[in-house]
């Protein structure tokens, strides 16, 4: 249980998608202008992601190794396509905000990645924990960024009116603003892990 | 004790020129155009002013403090850095968009690169371009001159509509602009001053100039070689950009013949931005491209070693 749970941790924070691994960094960038669209893209991702780790790990021992990649993809195209519609039929304001890049969750590396380097590798709990914590990780991420982009870029949360009165700084809500925070937040958690890191280690040594 | 022995690399040559003496002479040598500009747009410019500089040193105490370093705010830097981009504001923005733009320029130009010497672009422009996307409408009104002359909001003469101001008005700052950047003779009296000094080189500001006003004549006219060039490099941020941001020592490139080659590539990108662009004024993009290219230029004009062939 205790190894299960450290699947899931690892995602969080050592090997959070995009604070961890940079990767998926293409949808983190284009659909973190408000919280809903990030919720809804992490959302979409992590049931994707669940849905493919938990099937290609089943058939891990099935597929051929040489055409596994085709194989993962048909996998991941399928739930997606599910994604795709159930988001069209529901949520039709949010589908049509996040656009292209619901289908193109198909080609996010951290779902082929996970696919790759976990699910085929691993038994079917440990790659549904793996995905849980990747989905939550990528998540978490992708509300932080876009929390701090709509409060700062249009001065609202989750549509609402924060501060009366201020005047929102529009670069964070445009494309500078995606990569200046991405950016900023990496140099940030690279610095409180590198510190944890480099004091483990004094620890070690000492 | 510890503090009393210094080990340094080679060479071991002393010089009463440290950077905080730099800082402060260049500082210095901002204050004529910046009293002109204060004379020239009413008190209000004044308190953008101080506003710039007081939040620019704050913040970098701030920062200095929250990453366990020295505090060095009378090092001149963070002051000069928030001088310089309030002298790139229009005197209509309000106060708490200066702080904001000190605060990016040292946070986020400067201090996230690791402090003095290590940031790739110049702060005061990375805190103008923030500002300029961030609240376009206060970042392009300009008032007109005020208090020394008769005025009211104009556009600048970079503004396609523009019509008539002689160029004495240019020199003395008789026109619509931002703070810093009107009064052309008081620059040039500072610019003397360093160059006399020799804390800055003619090669980059002459060829950014020079290619600034080539290419407005080539092009910036109704027809081919008709440009008004003289209006071109007199109007603007072109005088304050070309002598006191492209030539910052840590953003600028090394050598000689690099200089040129920057100088060349600011004037091109200001003169494209100028006749063909969407914004009124080019500088401020151009030497920031123009910084991205510094450690490329500074690779390729590398001088050859003595006795190489």
């Amino acid at each position: 249980m205790k190894k299960l749970f450290r699947e899931f941790s690892k995602g969080i924070r050592k090997e959070n998608p995009i604070f961890g691994l940079a990767l998926g960094l293409c949808p983190t960038l284009a659909v973190s202008t408000s919280v809903i669209n990030g919720l809804g893209m992490g959302l979409a991702a992590t049931f994707v992601l669940l849905g493919s780790n938990v099937i290609i790990s089943s058939l891990r021992k099935i597929i051929p190794h040489q055409v596994r990649i085709p194989c993962f993809i048909v996998v991941i195209a399928g739930f997606v396509t599910i994604v795709e519609l159930v988001m069209a039929a529901y949520f039709p304001a949010l589908s049509r905000q996040l656009g292209i890049f619901v289908p193109l969750i198909v080609v996010n590396c951290i779902i082929m990645c996970r696919a790759e380097a976990f699910a085929s590798r691993n038994t079917v709990g440990r790659s549904l924990f793996d995905a849980l914590g990747m989905g939550a990780g990528f998540t978490l991420g992708l509300v932080l960024i876009s929390g701090i982009r709509e409060a700062l870029g249009s001065g609202r949360l989750f549509g609402y009116v924060l501060f009366p009165g201020y005047q929102p700084a529009l670069t964070l809500a445009l494309a500078p603003g995606a990569l200046l925070i991405l950016g900023l937040l990496l140099g940030l958690s690279n610095l409180i892990f590198n510190q944890q890191t480099s004091r483990r280690t004094d620890e070690q040594t000492n | 004790m510890s503090n009393k022995l210094v080990v340094q690399e080679a060479p071991h040559l002393y010089a009463a020129e440290n950077h905080t003496r730099i800082m402060w002479t260049v500082f210095l040598s901002l204050i004529p155009a910046g009293v002109f500009g204060v004379l020239i747009f009413g008190l209000k410019s004044f308190w953008i002013i101080l506003v710039g500089i007081v939040s620019a040193v704050l913040t970098e105490a701030l920062i200095q403090k929250l990453r366990n370093r020295e505090v060095t705010i009378f090092d001149g830097s963070a002051a000069l850095t928030g001088l310089l981009l309030t002298f790139c504001l229009s005197s209509a923005v309000p106060l708490w968009l200066v702080a904001a733009g000190s605060f990016i320029a040292i946070a986020v130009g400067k201090q996230v690169f690791g402090g003095l010497g290590q940031n790739i672009f110049n702060p005061a422009l990375v805190g103008r371009a923030f500002l300029l996307t961030a609240w376009p409408t206060p970042m392009t009104t300009w008032p007109g001159p005020k208090q020394l002359f008769d005025g009211i909001t104009q556009a600048t003469p970079l503004a396609k509509n523009f019509v008539g101001t002689s160029y004495w008005d240019l020199l003395i700052g008789n026109r619509g602009g931002c703070i810093g950047e009107v009064c052309v003779l008081a620059l040039l009296a500072g610019v003397l001053f360093l160059l006399i000094l020799g804390y800055i080189s003619w090669q980059i500001p002459f060829s950014f100039i020079a290619t600034v006003g080539l290419f407005a004549w080539m092009f910036g006219g109704e027809s081919l070689f008709a440009g008004k060039w003289l209006l071109q490099i007199l109007s603007g941020g072109l005088i304050l950009g070309a002598f006191f941001m492209a030539t910052d020592y840590v953003t600028s490139p090394l050598t000689n013949r690099g200089r040129l080659v920057f100088g060349f590539g600011c004037g091109l990108f200001t003169a494209v931005i100028r006749i063909w662009g969407g914004y009124p004024e080019g500088v401020c993009y151009a030497i920031l491209l123009m910084n991205a290219a510094t450690p490329l230029i500074d690779r390729f004009t590398q001088p050859k070693v003595f006795g190489v062939k």
